[in-house]
């Protein structure tokens, strides 16, 4: 156990997540973004961060992944039915993305402050202890984000309802 | 359980900002580069991951368990958007039988 596993998480996040927007095949996409959440659980692990660990793995991997692979399956979706931008659009989304990631890294730079993150209340990301937390202070956001929910939830049957 | 979070200790904040921004501008590239709406939409899940990931660095940076649960929301958020985003994307496939968003060009004006 040591630092280095950090960085070859970090690496393995970066590796999948470019494989899901540069892979052809959108069923490919779905399950390389599938790994990219595992290694944003083993991410929270590493923070301590336990809830938000079990909530990334049952709510993004669990619910949210198995909704984007069963729509795409379908609608039938495969390589022979996806389009694809010019090579020239493609190259200029590119430099689009690098100018911004260039943008915040020098921001980050000019910061010029980087403290180790250490974890000063270890507990700090238990269920205990956040949900003392979302049942005080946050409380009232907590039942608002259920109406959130609920009217998504009807947005959605109503949307793809055969005849609205 | 001790043992894990002691590796953490002594990565930069540096170092966590630029991985999430390093995720957060590959969603910016993928929602640029690709037309198959639901590739779209995996990325700008990959960008609210990237967000979440720094509000939980900086929350354990910090000490303060608001950051914590501000992540919690945005998961909540998303699983919504989801839903009517993948409802919505179902109608327009079935209108137009294909989920290249070029079809939908008549939006722009």
């Amino acid at each position: 156990m040591s630092q280095s596993l950090f960085y070859l998480i970090a690496f393995l996040s970066i590796f999948f997540s470019l494989m899901v927007i540069f892979t052809k095949n959108p069923v490919h996409s779905v399950l390389y973004l599938i790994i990219t959440f595992f290694t944003f659980t083993i991410h929270y692990i590493l923070l301590n961060a336990q809830f938000l660990a079990i909530v990334n793995f049952i709510v993004y991997m669990g619910a949210i992944m198995v909704l984007f692979l069963f729509v795409l399956m379908l609608l039938n979706l495969n390589k022979d039915t996806e389009p694809a931008k010019s090579n020239l659009l493609k190259m200029a989304g590119v430099v689009a993305g690098m100018c911004l990631l260039v943008t915040l890294v020098g921001s980050v730079k000019a910061l010029n402050v980087s403290n180790p993150v250490v974890l000063t209340n270890p507990g700090l990301g238990l269920v205990k202890n956040l949900g003392k937390v979302l049942f005080n202070e946050f409380l009232l956001p907590f039942e608002i984000s259920s109406l959130l929910l609920l009217s998504a939830m009807v947005g959605a049957v109503l949307l793809a309802k055969k005849e609205a | 359980m001790e043992n894990i979070t002691q590796a953490i200790q002594g990565i930069p904040l540096n170092h966590y900002i630029l991985l999430s921004a390093v995720i957060f501008a590959i969603g910016v590239m993928g929602v640029l580069i690709r037309r198959n709406a639901i590739v779209i939409f995996m990325s700008i899940e990959l960008m609210l991951n990237a967000v979440n990931l720094l509000l939980t660095a900086f929350s354990a940076y910090r000490g303060d368990a608001a950051g914590q649960v501000f992540v919690f929301f945005i998961m909540a958020l998303a699983a919504a958007e989801v839903a009517v985003g993948l409802a919505i994307i179902v109608m327009v496939y079935r209108n137009t039988n294909s989920i290249d968003i070029n079809v939908l060009n008549k939006l722009k004006w």
